[in-house]
């Protein structure tokens, strides 16, 4: 009985701990794929990013030689994700154009995407890629339903194909739409590396930290019960 | 033949402590889980003192830089990440630790004679760690930093008379600033970081001079064995060192967990909004506290008025130390008070649902909740004196049980 009263108390303290962490997301219409967050699609996001996005978007906390300890070389990294653009390895990721050029083309500058999936969150950025829809009535042509008149134009167009606000499709993409998905998503994968590229090392030490101090925890519980033998047997002789 | 102990002992009372704080100092034997959570509160403060010295080797308190130095310690400084996820994540696992702490004071009534002295002390803990909590919070210039620290200096701002004076003070000029990092700096790593160590220190001493209380509410010094020492009591060492020491590895298991693997908890430890540099032109839609603070800011929500809804939070924050007053019953421990018990667990239940509704956006549909909320809180407090004097309670025991 006791113990179960124990058990309820700890059930309701896990459940309102729950509750807390279990945040309304956005409106969200697709969801990643499960496992899409391994080395080799962060380094293929690295290299998609590289192209589609850096002409406009820094990654200024994230630098460049970063990227060895993905398992890229310098080589690597030189070709496909500083696209030999002269930028400098050991400096953050920066965009081709200026601020001024920036504000002068959008209205205002692309945003530093560093932190934006801890921002925003992997889900809602996978999704606002994707959802891009052509309107005229826009300065680039293009509108998000996400993200109501946006000022970044649909640049995975060749991909995305064009596509109209109810769906009708205007231009198909040049690749299948599971295709599509994969590549934003390896897109996405690289940004979530992005916001936080202690990830990989903290799920690798993280098993031997844990191992280590569960060990402690069952030396120290043997420990405990050898000493509080004598406390038991000694409650036992004052019953007596 | 001399010893260094002994030349020491001449000059420094290192035995006398020893045997009077832990092998002779007895504690009950009857101890539970929740008896784990103060000897964990010692650890986590001095590991935020240790983290927050390390971190502080690297930030930059200006409004130009704060940000940057944070992102820089989490992805340029060698092992920067660890720090810092030890130092945010630490914050929110020390209040979960108080709040079991506190939980507990409730449900075996330790804040009963002889510790009102103690749970008044160890309340004064509490609230000056929501102080340090809130400082260490605008820190990292994140956007929430910069609006919390808007909303609490405002908050300041409308004490009668000396508010506006008192809100420039803690400002350091109009707005939110380079001069507000640089006080707040100064305030949570020294001034108030150490009137914080000196409570809790005073807590302790407090605590040694009255002794533990325990699950069944007995005094155990009121039984005494032959040779003086209580009979249900056990030297603290080596007992219970070697039982904090095992709950310190559980402990340290989950803490490591949560780092390795969850180390913003979905947006509830480290929020969202602190991912984006401090903005005065982009407010943000809904500025809410952390969980830690939720439930009083959801207090606060639930009048309409200002002034009036700054007037129940604050009543709402120091009701708890009337406590020891507020209880009339004969019985301090839960476990022989039915009534009381369950009490405690619809005031449990009522705590966690404003800490959950005061994160949410400030929406009609949650005004409800918030006034329920708000009113069994304050209701708890307001039908204690009444309930406790007529409640059945069920026999004490002499002996605690094991
Ligand atoms: C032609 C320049 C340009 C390119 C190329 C570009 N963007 Fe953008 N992006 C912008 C602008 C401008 C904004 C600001 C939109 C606004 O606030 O209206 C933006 C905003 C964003 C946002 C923030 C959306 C929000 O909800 O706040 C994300 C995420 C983003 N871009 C991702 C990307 C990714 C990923 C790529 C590469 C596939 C990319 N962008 C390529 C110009 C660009
Ligand atoms: C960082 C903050 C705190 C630290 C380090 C701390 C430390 C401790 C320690 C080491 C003990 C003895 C071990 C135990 O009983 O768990 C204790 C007991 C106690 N503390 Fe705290 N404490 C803190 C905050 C508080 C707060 C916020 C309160 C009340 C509001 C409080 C009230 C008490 C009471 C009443 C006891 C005696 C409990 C009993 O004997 O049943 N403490 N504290």
């Amino acid at each position: 009985m006791k113990i179960m009263r124990k058990y309820a108390i700890v059930a309701v303290l896990v459940a309102g701990v729950a509750g807390l962490s279990v945040r309304a997301n956005a409106d969200t219409l697709l969801s990643l794929p499960a496992g899409y967050f391994n080395k080799p699609a962060v380094i293929a996001g690295a290299k998609l990013f590289a192209r589609h996005c850096s002409a406009c978007h820094s990654v200024q906390s994230l630098r460049f030689n970063r990227l060895a300890s993905l398992g890229m070389t310098k080589a690597e990294i030189q070709k496909d994700v500083m696209l030999e653009s002269g930028a400098n390895y050991l400096q953050g990721m920066q965009p081709a154009m200026t601020l001024a050029q920036a504000k002068g083309w959008f209205g205002m500058p692309p945003p530093d995407l560093s932190h934006m999936v801890r921002n925003l969150g992997a889900g809602f950025i996978y999704n606002y890629l994707q959802s891009f829809y052509w309107d005229p009535s826009r300065p680039s042509g293009w509108n998000n339903h996400l993200f109501p008149k946006v000022a970044m134009p649909n640049v995975l167009q060749p991909w995305s194909g064009i596509v109209t606000k109810q769906g009708k499709v205007i231009e198909p993409g040049r690749v299948t739409p599971a295709a599509f998905h994969k590549k934003v998503a390896d897109i996405v994968a690289f940004l979530r590396y992005a916001s936080d590229p202690s990830v990989f090392t903290r799920y690798k030490l993280g098993g031997y930290v844990l191992g280590a101090l569960i060990a402690f925890s069952l030396i120290a519980y043997w420990l405990k019960k050898e000493y509080w033998k004598d406390v038991h047997s000694d409650s036992a002789k004052h019953k007596k | 033949m001399a010893t260094f102990g002994d030349w020491l002992n001449k000059r420094f009372p290192l035995r006398e402590l020893m045997r009077e704080h832990l092998t002779e100092y007895f504690a009950p034997k009857n101890f539970n889980f929740l008896y784990y959570t103060g000897s964990l509160l010692l650890l986590m403060i001095v590991l935020q003192f240790v983290t927050g010295f390390l971190l502080m080797a690297h930030y930059v308190p200006t409004s130009q830089d704060a940000f940057a130095s944070v992102q820089g310690i989490m992805y340029d400084v060698r092992w920067g990440w660890l720090i810092r996820y030890m130092h945010v994540d630490g914050v929110s696992l020390i209040f979960v630790l108080l709040y079991l702490h506190i939980g507990r004071g409730m449900l075996y009534g330790s804040y009963r004679k002889p510790r009102e002295l103690l749970w008044i002390i160890g309340y004064t803990i509490y609230i000056l760690m929501m102080g340090e909590a809130f400082l260490g919070y605008v820190l990292p210039f994140g956007n929430l930093s910069y609006w919390a620290g808007m909303v609490i200096t405002s908050i300041i701002h409308s004490v009668p008379f000396v508010g506006p004076a008192l809100s420039t003070l803690a400002r350091g000029g109009a707005g939110i600033g380079t001069a507000t990092l640089e006080r707040f700096l100064a305030l949570h790593a020294v001034l108030w970081f150490w009137i914080l160590a000196a409570a809790i220190f005073i807590h302790i001493l407090a605590l040694h001079q009255v002794g533990s209380n325990n699950p069944d509410g007995i005094e155990i010094k009121d039984t005494k064995g032959a040779d003086g020492h209580p009979l249900d009591g056990i030297p603290f060492h080596p007992y219970y060192t070697v039982k904090d020491i095992f709950g310190v590895g559980v402990w340290l298991t989950i803490f490591a967990a949560i780092i390795f693997y969850a180390p913003t908890m979905h947006g509830v430890f480290l929020e969202r909004t602190t991912f984006s540099p401090a903005n005065p032109m982009v407010s943000l839609p809904d500025v809410t506290p952390p969980w830690y603070l939720a439930p009083f800011y959801a207090m606060l929500r639930a009048v309409p008025n200002k002034m009036a809804g700054i007037v129940l939070m604050a009543v709402a924050v120091v009701l708890p130390f009337f406590l020891p007053w507020l209880d009339r019953s004969p019985v301090k421990s839960s476990r022989y008070r039915p009534v009381y018990r369950i009490m405690i667990l619809v005031m449990a239940v009522t705590f966690f649902t404003l800490a959950w509704v005061g994160e949410q956006p400030p929406l009609p549909k949650y005004f409800l909740l918030e006034r329920a909320g708000a009113a069994i809180y304050v209701g708890f407090y307001l039908l204690l004196p009444i309930i406790s004097r007529w409640e059945p309670t069920r026999k004490v025991p002499d002996r605690v049980t094991s």
